[in-house]
């Protein structure tokens, strides 16, 4: 597949170059068909979210009410800080004009005239970069009162986060965006009801957004012909870890894993064999290297291998790797974003962790493992956003595929012999 | 006090927002790009300037990880240590900086040119691994390149 959302070409930052492949002609596409019209092709086209959840794209927008007088929002969420996913950053600096025409198109299709673009804090230089191309953008009349000669009008403001994983949570972000603590918010009411400012928002992740004048250009039918059916498209798979050529790579959905890690990524260093890989971010969950044969890049072949395809950030861990130190530093995260509004959340990240240090230090007992997987249970699906689940997962998954690697880390002589019973 | 400047600019950027308290977050990182840290002083500076309780721009500032609550020193040093990093040895780039400077994660430098700190993910993880000086990344480390860096420096 020709890459789309990052092809090879030269400056393609600079808007005239942008312009000159075709930059742009799908707003003015987009301006002249009538809203509902953009969103059909949307939803046509099977695109899914690609900031995690993979939801489709076109019917978020749809649930977005027409007949209000309320201002309606779209806010482009650029706070990439799930572990392992480098991805928009890649847009952002390479080809910042296709999210900026995305977003306009988006912004109309669901009548929204402001645009939000959230962007975590430390990317300062992708924050001065995006704002220089929205305002080249505005220079040229792709932004502003009555968009190149429509009466539509489409502001796009960037926004700079300060650092918090968690305002990567849509109501989260809201919240920090309308300038209170990121704590997320109960759903429902879902944010196309009662979003920014308790009006109708959309939210959407930047290679989202970056997805949509592809679709125009292609026609939702080519469009959902790439990759695999049920989850089409180019996405950006970063690979980081044991890899000798760790980077994001532009693919169709569906690539099979070992390809991506020993085609795309140039195998492992030293030949050395594969022992885990986390395929989607580190909330997902942990796969082992033998089980790796025909799982794909998708939504469909990630689920059913027992993982999700999350922000296709895959991270690959040799032979050598101590997992029980991955997994404290992962559940050390997430104790440490826990934004502290749900007590299994944050006590429970909080007791993981702690936990998981006597696994690292060999103090571990027994009964330990199952606490262990039983305080992850107790997490996951008892709190108001996801971050609960994505501290759990990675665990329940880690004692489900790896239990041999906490049972080598138990304290020397607690482990019981085979057949005694705890009361014994 | 923010300089008249300043609180032109600030004023500015809450039209971008239905409501003026959206950007808090903008004008607490004009102050910090001012003064380096956000005391209680440019707290109580944002509240004023915002119309808003100064508890809730401490409420604010204490959520974020990117606002110094306390002073640093001329280059704070960030060093990712989350899961891509840790498997291309950020821990050796730490320890690396902890002897060098003399410091522990979390401290700095008794003239106050360096603060360290272990830091979240920050989406290097391809180029890992990597530090964030100030607003700079630098990626795909080893002590040499980290030794050259810090020369680099005032």
């Amino acid at each position: 597949m020709e890459p789309l959302l990052l092809p090879p070409i030269k400056d393609l930052h600079r808007i005239e170059v942008y312009e000159a492949h075709g930059g742009y002609a799908m707003l003015r596409k987009a301006l002249a068909m009538k809203p509902e019209e953009v969103t059909e092709e949307v939803q046509k086209s099977n695109l899914r979210g690609r900031g995690g959840a993979c939801f489709p794209t076109g019917l978020k927008w749809s649930f977005m009410p027409r007949g209000t007088d309320k201002p309606k929002y779209l806010i482009v969420n650029g706070d990439e800080s799930e572990p392992g996913t480098f991805k928009d950053r890649q847009i952002f600096e390479f080809n910042p004009h296709l999210l900026i025409e995305g977003a306009a198109i988006a912004a109309y299709a669901i009548g929204a005239e402001t645009v939000y673009l959230y962007i975590r804090g430390e990317y300062a230089r992708w924050i001065k970069l995006m704002q220089q191309a929205v305002d080249e953008a505005a220079s040229r009349g792709y932004l502003g009162t009555g968009v190149i000669g429509s009466e539509a009008t489409i502001r796009l403001y960037v926004h700079r986060g300060a650092g918090a994983y968690i305002c990567g949570e849509e109501s989260s972000l809201m919240n920090s965006l309308e300038g209170d603590r990121g704590y997320p918010r109960v759903k429902p009411p879902f944010p196309a009801q009662n979003g920014l400012w308790g009006c109708p928002t959309t939210i959407n992740n930047v290679e989202t957004i970056a997805n949509v004048p592809l679709i125009l250009r292609m026609g939702a039918a080519a469009y959902a012909a790439i990759g695999a059916p049920k989850h089409p498209g180019p996405i950006l798979v970063g690979v980081s870890g044991h890899v000798n050529k760790p980077g994001v790579y532009e693919l169709p959905t569906g690539v099979p894993l070992l390809e991506i890690i020993h085609g795309y990524a140039g195998g492992v260093p030293g030949d050395k064999r594969i022992k885990a890989v986390i395929p989607g971010g580190s909330s997902t969950m942990i796969l082992r290297g033998e089980e790796l044969e025909g799982v794909c890049m998708d939504a469909d072949s990630l689920k059913a291998a027992g993982s999700a395809v999350g922000t296709a950030g895959l991270i690959v861990m040799d032979e050598d790797t101590d997992l029980i130190r991955v997994i404290t530093r992962i559940t050390a995260f997430y104790h440490h974003e826990s934004c502290g509004q749900c007590t299994p959340c944050r006590e429970g990240t909080g007791w993981m962790h702690k936990m998981l240090k006597r696994f690292e230090a060999s103090e571990a007992t027994e009964g330990d493992i199952d606490l262990l997987l039983d305080v992850a249970n107790n997490i996951e699906g008892n709190t108001i956003c996801a971050l609960g689940d994505a501290a759990a997962w990675p665990v329940q998954s880690m004692i489900k595929r790896f239990r041999g690697e906490f049972e080598k880390r138990l304290k020397h002589g607690s482990r019981k012999p085979a057949g005694e019973t705890a009361a014994a | 006090m923010f300089s008249d400047e300043q609180r032109t600019r600030i004023r500015e950027l809450t039209k971008r927002y239905q409501r003026p308290q959206a950007a808090i977050l903008e004008a607490l990182w004009i102050w910090q790009e001012t003064h380096g840290w956000i005391s209680e002083e440019g707290m109580r500076a944002v509240a004023e300037l915002l119309e808003l309780p100064y508890h809730h721009v401490l409420g604010v500032v204490t959520f974020y990880t990117m606002f110094n609550k306390k002073p640093v020193g001329r280059h704070k040093i960030e060093v990712c240590t989350n899961v891509s990093c840790m498997l291309r040895n950020s821990d050796r780039i730490l320890r690396h900086l902890e002897r060098k400077l003399d410091i522990h994660a979390g401290e700095t430098t008794p003239d106050n040119r360096f603060t360290l700190v272990e830091a979240e993910c920050l989406g290097s993880c391809g180029t890992a691994p990597m530090m964030q000086i100030g607003d700079d990344y630098h990626e795909d480390l080893n002590e040499a390149k980290v030794d050259a860096i810090l020369s680099n420096l005032s």
